[in-house]
C-alpha cells in the first residue's frame, strides 16, 4: 500500500521534474536570443535549412490536399446545388484549420526530426562541449538561431500551404469540374474574413513553429549521446511535436472561433 | 554554398510567403471589396430578427452598402435592437425603411432598405423604428392553414363536400 502511494509520488515528481526542465531550457534559449540576433546570418542560415528545403513538400502537399478537398467536398454540395460555395468551404479549412496543422506536422517530420539528428550528433560528437570549452556557449551559437528560424519559417510555410491549396481547388473546381469563377472567388471573399479566419490561421501557424521547434532542439539536446539515443529522440520529437500541435489545436480553435 | 547566395534563395522564400499573404488577404478574403473602416452606425428595432447574423449583409437595390455589426435584446421593449455599420458614403432619407429579407429560398438573410422620399437623412446614431419583421415560415405556414381550414368550414355545408377539405 504505501510502496502503492511512493509510486505515485514518485511519477508526480518525475514529471514535475521533467516539466521544470523543459521550463529552463526554454527560458536559456530565449535569453540566448540576443545574442543571436547580433549575428544574423546564423538565424538566415537556418531559415534556409528549414524554411527553405522544406518547401517543396509543403507546396506539393498543399496542392494535393487542395485537389482532394475540392474534389470531395464538390460531390457533398452539388448535391444541394451549393457548388459555388466550394471555394468558400476550401478557403476556411485551409487557413483555419488544414494549412497551420499539417504544414506543423510536416514540418515534425521533415524538419524536426532533422534538427534533432543534427544537435543530437553534434553532442554526441562532442562538438557543443567544444565550443563551451573555447568560450562560445552552444545555446545562442547553436539553439537560438534555430530556435528563431522556426518561428520565422513556419508561418511562411503555412501561409503558402493554404495559397497553393486554394489555387489547387481553383484548378480542379473551375477548370476541371466547371463552377464559375465569378461565384467561386465572390463567395469566397464574402465569407472569409482577414482578422478572424486568415490572422487567426497565422497566430496559429506561429504557435505551432514555437511547439515544434522547441521540442527539436531539446530532444536533440538532451538526447542521449549514442546512436540509439539520437534515435530515440528523432522518435519522440515526431511523436510529442505532433501530439502537441494537435491538442493546442483544439486549445486554439475553441478559443478563436467558438463565437460565431 | 556561398553566403550570399543563401541569403538570396531565403529572401526569395521570404517574398514568396508575401506573396501568399497578399494572395489571401486580397484575392481570396475580403479586405479589397468592403474595409470596415469608413463606416457611420445606425440602430433599428425589429419585432423578430429571424435567423439574422452579426456580419450579415445590409443590401439596398440589391448592393450591398453595410455590415450588421452587432445583435441585442432591448430588455424593455422587448425588440431586437440591430446595429448597422453603413458605408459613410451611403445615406437614406429619414422615411427609409427595413426590411429583414433572405436570399434564395434557403440562403442567408440579410436586412434590405427601402429608400423614402424624405428630404432630410439618416444622422449617425439614429433610431430607427419602420421595419418590418423577418418572415419566420412556421408562423406562414399555420396561418395558411387556419385560412384553409376556414375555407373549408365555411363552403363545406353549401356544397355537399365535393372533397376540398376531406382527409
Amino acid at each position: 500500500m504505501t510502496d502503492a502511494i511512493a509510486a505515485v509520488g514518485r511519477r508526480a515528481l518525475e514529471v514535475l521534474r521533467i516539466l521544470g526542465h523543459h521550463a529552463t531550457f526554454f527560458l536559456d534559449i530565449l535569453r540566448a536570443c540576443p545574442a543571436a540576433l547580433r549575428r544574423p546570418y546564423l538565424v538566415v542560415a537556418q531559415v534556409h535549412a528549414i524554411g527553405n528545403l522544406s518547401l517543396v513538400i509543403i507546396l506539393a502537399s498543399g496542392l494535393a490536399v487542395g485537389f482532394v478537398l475540392a474534389l470531395q467536398m464538390y460531390y457533398a454540395l452539388v448535391t444541394y446545388g451549393a457548388a459555388e460555395s466550394l471555394g468558400l468551404i476550401v478557403n476556411l479549412s485551409l487557413t483555419r484549420e488544414l494549412g497551420p496543422v499539417v504544414t506543423a506536422l510536416l514540418y515534425a517530420g521533415r524538419a524536426g526530426t532533422s534538427l534533432t539528428a543534427e544537435i543530437g550528433l553534434m553532442k554526441a560528437g562532442e562538438q557543443l562541449a567544444a565550443m563551451d570549452m573555447m568560450a562560445v556557449d552552444p545555446r545562442s551559437r547553436v539553439l537560438a538561431p534555430r530556435f528563431l528560424a522556426g518561428i520565422v519559417s513556419m508561418p511562411i510555410l503555412a501561409i503558402l500551404f493554404s495559397s497553393i491549396g486554394i489555387l489547387g481547388a481553383y484548378v480542379v473546381a473551375v477548370l476541371l469540374i466547371g463552377v464559375d469563377a465569378g461565384n467561386f472567388w465572390s463567395i469566397m471573399q464574402s465569407g472569409v474574413d482577414v482578422r478572424r479566419d486568415i490572422g487567426n490561421g497565422i497566430v496559429k501557424s506561429i504557435v505551432f513553429g514555437f511547439i515544434c521547434t522547441f521540442i527539436a532542439l531539446y530532444q536533440g539536446y538532451e538526447a542521449e549521446a549514442t546512436p540509439e539515443g539520437v534515435a530515440h529522440g528523432t522518435t519522440r520529437t515526431v511523436v510529442i511535436s505532433s501530439l502537441g500541435v494537435l491538442m493546442m489545436d483544439f486549445v486554439l480553435t475553441a478559443l478563436m472561433f467558438s463565437t460565431p | 554554398m556561398g553566403k550570399k547566395s543563401v541569403e538570396m534563395l531565403v529572401g526569395i522564400f521570404v517574398l514568396l510567403g508575401l506573396a501568399g499573404l497578399v494572395f489571401l488577404a486580397l484575392k481570396a478574403a475580403n479586405l479589397g471589396t468592403f474595409s470596415s473602416g469608413d463606416t457611420y452606425t445606425l440602430r433599428a428595432y425589429f419585432d423578430n430578427i429571424g435567423a439574422l447574423k452579426v456580419r450579415a449583409p445590409i443590401r439596398s437595390a440589391g448592393v450591398t452598402v453595410g455590415r450588421v455589426a452587432s445583435i441585442r435584446l432591448d430588455p424593455k421593449l422587448y425588440q431586437g435592437v440591430v446595429e448597422l455599420a453603413i458605408q459613410r458614403d451611403v445615406q437614406f432619407p429619414t422615411d427609409s425603411s427595413l426590411r429583414i429579407l433572405t436570399s434564395g429560398l434557403l440562403g442567408d438573410q440579410y436586412i434590405g432598405v427601402e429608400p423614402g422620399a424624405s428630404e432630410k437623412m439618416w444622422a449617425p446614431g439614429d433610431e430607427i423604428k419602420q421595419t418590418q419583421s423577418a418572415v419566420v415560415l412556421e408562423s406562414l405556414i399555420s396561418q395558411f392553414l387556419f385560412n384553409k381550414a376556414a375555407d373549408a368550414g365555411s363552403t363545406a355545408p353549401a356544397a355537399s363536400a365535393p372533397g376540398g377539405g376531406k382527409k
